[in-house]
């Protein structure tokens, strides 16, 4: 065995996934050909709400190739209702066919399915099955749908709100009442959809020993293993669910969707395995898409920057059904948020979960605390550019300060921000983007007709859902824990399962450098199992940027039971009393004495032979841990750009853009900052170029392919400084804060402000994302228009 | 999703192509790239009973630049296009424009031919070769024909090209010596195509403009030929100011396509800019 390179904390160590994944040799569930592979195709509904009067699948049952043709009204009672998993109390929940039985309240709901011999036979069979509907009125928009003569979705959804949640600390009622002045904007949080370079794919398959393989691109194995079982009514052992290699998940392969209940269902009935794989366009219509928000704000504040309070009004569009977590974005991971890095002490916040005729809307990277950021953000820009206050200086005066942590916002029961120091990341980020230069610069330049902007944004949040039984008191139906187990063999290497699931992020290598630090083993001497649950013991998965606080400091405190049940062994060997053992570098020595240093091997060896163990310790190197943290950790950072904005053609060119993040104590700098580039991007096409679009009247979706549905590519986006500072979180032993979601939370409120503080000579000083160049060059427009008449 | 079935052949000649056409010219389609086909048959937007592949015809391949004429086989792929150095010597406008057609991998299988065939409102060699005064060479069952360039271009997605027709080759007069060009694009963010691409090429004689032409593709339901700006500059000098007005008149006269992404307004503001911007750079 090498020696180990100590400590691999903190080692931006290349992923050890890279070589697989670069040689093309990743393993998705799309490769997955099984024997006697049968192929399932869905019939989606051209209508945005329809009644359906009557489906014909005589043609398709007919053709080639085809083994079975159903409807919603033939798998009535046979499987579903899928059911959300986070309820939020008092919420209505609709009811959800898995297979729209008698109504469709979106283009692409699932209405019929077939299932041939080969994937072109089921597809040649779905184009023959023959619906007939009656078209009803449509309603897409969120604002749309809550008014009084609105089409309605659901009997059970009266005014089509599912949930009413409010959130309030100090009174705001007071603030507006001592302001100088109450502000008010309302901002739009453009629907988006996730873009897995990977779409869903499911591969269901009947083992001969009774158990259910599912394989499936999940995010969180063992929570789909509980949903498809209990929606499928399979007994959870008898089924195996099998996440491979994931293409990226950003939330979207986190719920519950009908295909994933449909294959194991039908492979069950059928005796064979079941495929289904969605194309891109499928993706587009069925696969959850994310924010949808429109924010109603004011802000109450003194004529000098003081903010004295704060209210929201959030009306959240959730699409046609409650999808899995969607009556917990738009409400706890929005408002509660609202108020951002800011001392606000009086805030008042009211969100209304609405139901629409679109594709169900779920958590897609950050959900909510984009939005709740957003709001903060472009709340304090609002003012600053008001009062016409410096941007930077109006931060600096709200901020929370170093010494208010640990910080409950606005008086919060529930909200703990655990530490924090926003001035220090302020600093950091001003002096890498050189800022006072880059200030100079633009008030130069605009001399000559040339349009730079400046835009900044700060944020927190919390993530790591935690302690599991606080999840109970905002109806979340899961644990906040997660499990390690770290079997050691008879030569002392390490293999580790992990109820955490990496989608790219390359967890084998930083879930590797815990274990090898506390190990105190070589990274190559310790293997990673995630993603079956035939293999790992239990787990909850990858989302809300828990797997290293979470994840990684259970397989921390997992590794530390191993090191002391070897040291236990080890004194027993040595023959010398247990506390007198030191172990470094994979060795056990008695410092002080000239007692020969055992190897972490020997240890290990030992321990399986069991011949020469001290009483009460038991054979076996091979531990398993629960672990349920006492508290959330809260990331925070500062994000500067710089922009060229052409007021001719509406073109917004990124010359910048600095990203300085508080993430903790940093397991792999390379792979953080991968992180933070990833974020950033998703961050950046949020606020320049994605946005979903229906039409208002018949509910289609216009954005339905990547030809029209802007996902930037490298020419869209600059290069990015990712910077760090490190204050470590009190609520686990690593000091780790959650990453993935930083940049997706810190971009869109820095680009649009940078836009703005481009476009701000022509007294623009609000647009609603995406901003795209005919939206820039319209505001141009009417500002000149504006200024001339 | 993946295309119906159809049936497939390999044409050796143009004749021949010609001949597989003939025999069901609503059931069949050739295919040369299939970076605009295929997509389609992939979403069931077309099912062709029959798709004839031109890709092995040779009299429909390769550059030639000779004395007085460039014949450009309609076969040729961008990337070709792209790469060729007596291409590039006679007609810079080529790897420019190239460069900015989609990416490596469309670029490697798409061709001109299919480009041009294709009609997209929004593709970019179709206001190259009218720009450049090109000729369409069309093979029928009767015999060849040539079309002007800035004639071939009738709707969207809609040519002077028969059903049973094959586009055979672009034949581009050599330009005067000194010559310049440029090509001008504002990429659509999702599909990379023009919103609006301006192509031009213009001999400045002592000051003054001579042989301007343009190309504009993107702004309006097919490519057309600048000829109002190109009009107005004809024997004056290439200033700003001149610049500036041509570019207003072509901008104003343009009838622009209105869609969900940019409004008629944007693309006539759009047209006027690059327009303007397209004399500028030729003028500098
Ligand atoms: C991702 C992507 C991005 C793209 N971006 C751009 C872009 O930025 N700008 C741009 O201009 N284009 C773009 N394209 C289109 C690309 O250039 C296509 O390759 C081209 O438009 C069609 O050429 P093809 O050889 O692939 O034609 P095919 O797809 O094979 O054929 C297209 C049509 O033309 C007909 N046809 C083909 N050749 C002939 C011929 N010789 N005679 C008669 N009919 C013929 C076919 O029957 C068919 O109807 C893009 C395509 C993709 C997939």
């Amino acid at each position: 065995m090498n020696a180990p390179v100590l400590p691999y904390i903190g080692q931006p160590l290349k992923r050890r996934e890279d070589f697989r994944f670069l040689t093309g040799k990743g393993r998705y569930v799309d490769d997955i050909r099984l024997p006697g592979m049968l192929h399932m195709a869905i019939a989606r509904s051209p209508h945005a709400h329809a009644i359906i009067k009557n489906v014909d699948l005589s043609a398709a049952k007919a053709a080639p190739g085809v083994r079975l043709a159903l409807s919603g009204r033939d798998l009535e009672g046979r499987i579903g209702p899928i059911v959300p998993n986070w309820v939020i109390p008092g919420t209505k929940v609709p009811f959800r066919p898995v297979v729209a039985i008698d109504r469709v309240r979106f283009v692409g709901e699932c209405v019929a399915l077939v299932v041939a011999e080969t994937q072109a036979h089921a597809y040649d069979a779905v184009g023959l099955i023959d619906v007939d509907y009656e078209v009803l009125p449509v309603v897409v928009d969120e604002e749309a749908a809550i008014a009084a003569d609105a089409p309605q979705l659901h009997d059970s959804v009266p005014g089509n709100i599912t949930t009413i949640y409010k959130v309030r600390g100090g009174d705001y009622a007071v603030a507006a009442r001592e302001a100088d002045q109450v502000l008010k904007l309302r901002v739009v949080n453009n629907r988006l959809i996730p873009t897995c370079m990977e779409t869903r794919s499911v591969v269901a398959s009947p083992d001969p020993d009774g158990t259910l393989t599912v394989y499936m691109p999940s995010q969180v194995p063992h929570m789909h293993r509980r949903w498809i079982a209990e929606t499928v009514g399979i007994p959870e052992h008898l089924l195996r669910v099998v996440a491979p290699d994931i293409g990226g998940g950003f939330g979207a392969k986190m719920h519950l969707y009908p295909e994933e209940l449909l294959c194991p269902h039908l492979a069950r009935e059928l005796g064979a395995p079941v495929k289904w794989w969605e194309s891109r366009s499928e993706s587009h219509q069925s696969t959850s898409h994310g924010r949808a928000h429109t924010e109603n704000i004011e802000v109450a504040i003194k004529n000098d920057g003081t903010i004295l309070g704060l209210k929201v009004e959030t009306l959240g569009n959730v699409g046609a059904y409650l999808s899995n977590m969607a009556s917990g974005g738009p409400t706890v991971n929005t408002v509660n948020f609202g108020t951002g890095t800011y001392k606000i002490a009086n805030y008042e916040a009211t969100s209304r979960v609405v139901v629409t005729n679109t594709v169900p809307v779920d958590a897609y990277r950050g959900y909510g605390r984009p939005e709740g950021a957003y709001i903060a953000e472009r709340a304090i820009d609002a003012v600053a550019r008001h009062l016409n206050l410096d941007q930077i200086e109006i931060r600096r005066k709200n901020f929370i300060q170093r010494a208010d942590f640990p910080y409950r916002p606005y008086g919060s029961m529930g909200l703990m921000y655990d530490s924090g120091n926003y001035q220090g990341l302020l600093d950091k980020a001003l002096a890498a983007f050189n800022y006072e230069a880059r200030r100079n610069e633009r008030e130069a330049l605009r001399r000559d007709g040339i349009y730079r902007g400046i835009g900044v944004a700060a944020y927190t949040h919390v993530c790591g859902m935690a302690p599991s039984r606080r999840l109970a008191l905002i109806g979340f139906d899961r644990g906040g824990w997660e499990s390690a187990r770290v079997a050691i063999d008879s030569s002392g290497r390490a293999t580790v399962y992990s109820g955490s699931m990496s989608q790219g992020h390359g967890h084998v290598t930083s879930l590797s450098q815990i274990a090898a630090d506390v190990l105190q083993i070589p990274i190559e001497s310790i293997d990673v199992v995630q993603g079956d649950t035939r293999q790992v013991q239990a787990g909850h998965g990858t989302f809300n940027s828990r797997s290293m606080a979470v994840g990684g400091s259970s397989l921390h405190v997992c590794s530390q039971r191993i090191v002391a049940k070897a040291k236990k062994i080890a004194a027993g060997m040595l023959e010398v009393d247990e506390k007198d053992v030191a172990y470094a570098a994979g060795q056990f020595s008695v410092p002080g004495t000239d007692i020969a240093p055992l190897s972490f091997g020997k240890v290990a060896r030992m321990a399986y032979v069991g011949h020469k163990l001290p009483d009460g310790v038991a054979p076996g190197l091979d531990e398993t841990v629960f672990y349920d943290p006492t508290g959330m950790s809260a990331p925070s950072g500062v994000h500067l750009a710089y922009v060229e904005v052409d007021p001719e053609t509406g073109i917004v060119d990124i010359i910048d853009y600095v990203a300085v993040d508080d993430v903790g104590t940093l397991i792999n700098p390379l792979l953080a900052a991968g992180q933070i580039h990833g974020g950033v991007v998703q961050g950046i096409a949020q606020a320049l170029y994605e946005e979903v679009s229906y039409d208002p009247d018949s509910g289609q979706l216009l954005t339905g392919s990547l030809l029209d549905y802007a996902v930037p590519r490298a020419e869209h986006v600059p290069n990015i400084t990712s910077l760090f500072q490190e204050t470590p979180s009190p609520t686990n032993p690593i000091g780790v804060k959650g990453i993935g979601e930083s940049g997706s939370i810190a971009a869109p409120p820095c680009m649009v402000h940078a836009v703005l503080d481009a476009l701000s000579p022509f007294g623009i000083n609000h647009l609603d994302m995406p901003l795209t160049p005919p939206r820039i060059w319209a505001a141009v427009q009417s500002a000149r228009n504006g200024a001339s008449r | 999703m993946i295309p119906a079935a159809f049936d497939y052949i390999r044409a050796g000649s143009i004749a021949e192509a010609i001949d597989l056409l003939q025999r069901d010219p609503d059931g069949s389609k050739l295919v040369a790239g299939g970076h605009t086909l295929i997509p389609t048959l992939k979403l069931r937007l077309a099912s062709p009973a029959l798709l004839v592949d031109i890709r092995g015809i040779a009299e429909m391949k390769g550059i030639a630049v000779n004395e007085d004429s460039i014949r450009i086989g309609a076969l040729t792929t961008h990337a070709e296009l792209l790469a060729s150095e007596p291409l590039h010597k006679a007609l810079p406008i080529f790897r420019q424009a190239a460069n900015l057609i989609a990416d490596p991998q469309v670029r490697n299988r798409g061709t001109i031919g299919g480009s041009l065939a294709n009609a997209d409102s929004a593709a970019d060699w179709p206001a190259v070769v009218i720009a450049l005064k090109a000729e369409l060479e069309i093979a029928s069952a009767t015999g060849s024909r040539r079309v002007a360039a800035r004639d071939f271009f009738v709707d969207i997605f809609s040519t002077t090209l028969g059903p049973s027709e094959v586009l055979a080759a672009i034949h581009i007069p050599c330009p005067a010596a000194g010559t310049r060009f440029t090509y001008r694009k504002i990429r659509h963010p999702a599909s990379g195509y023009a919103v609006v691409g301006i192509a031009a090429a213009v001999r400045i004689n002592a000051g003054v403009a001579a042989n301007l032409s343009i190309g504009i593709t993107g702004a309006a339901s097919h490519a057309f030929p600048g000829d109002i700006a190109a009009e107005f500059l004809a024997g004056k000098p290439l200033s700003q100011g001149n610049i500036e007005e041509a570019a207003r008149l072509q901008s104003a006269a343009t009838e622009c396509l209105s869609d969900r992404y940019a409004s008629a307004e944007y693309r006539a503001s759009l047209l006027g800019t690059e327009t303007r911007r397209a004399l500028l750079a030729l003028a500098a």
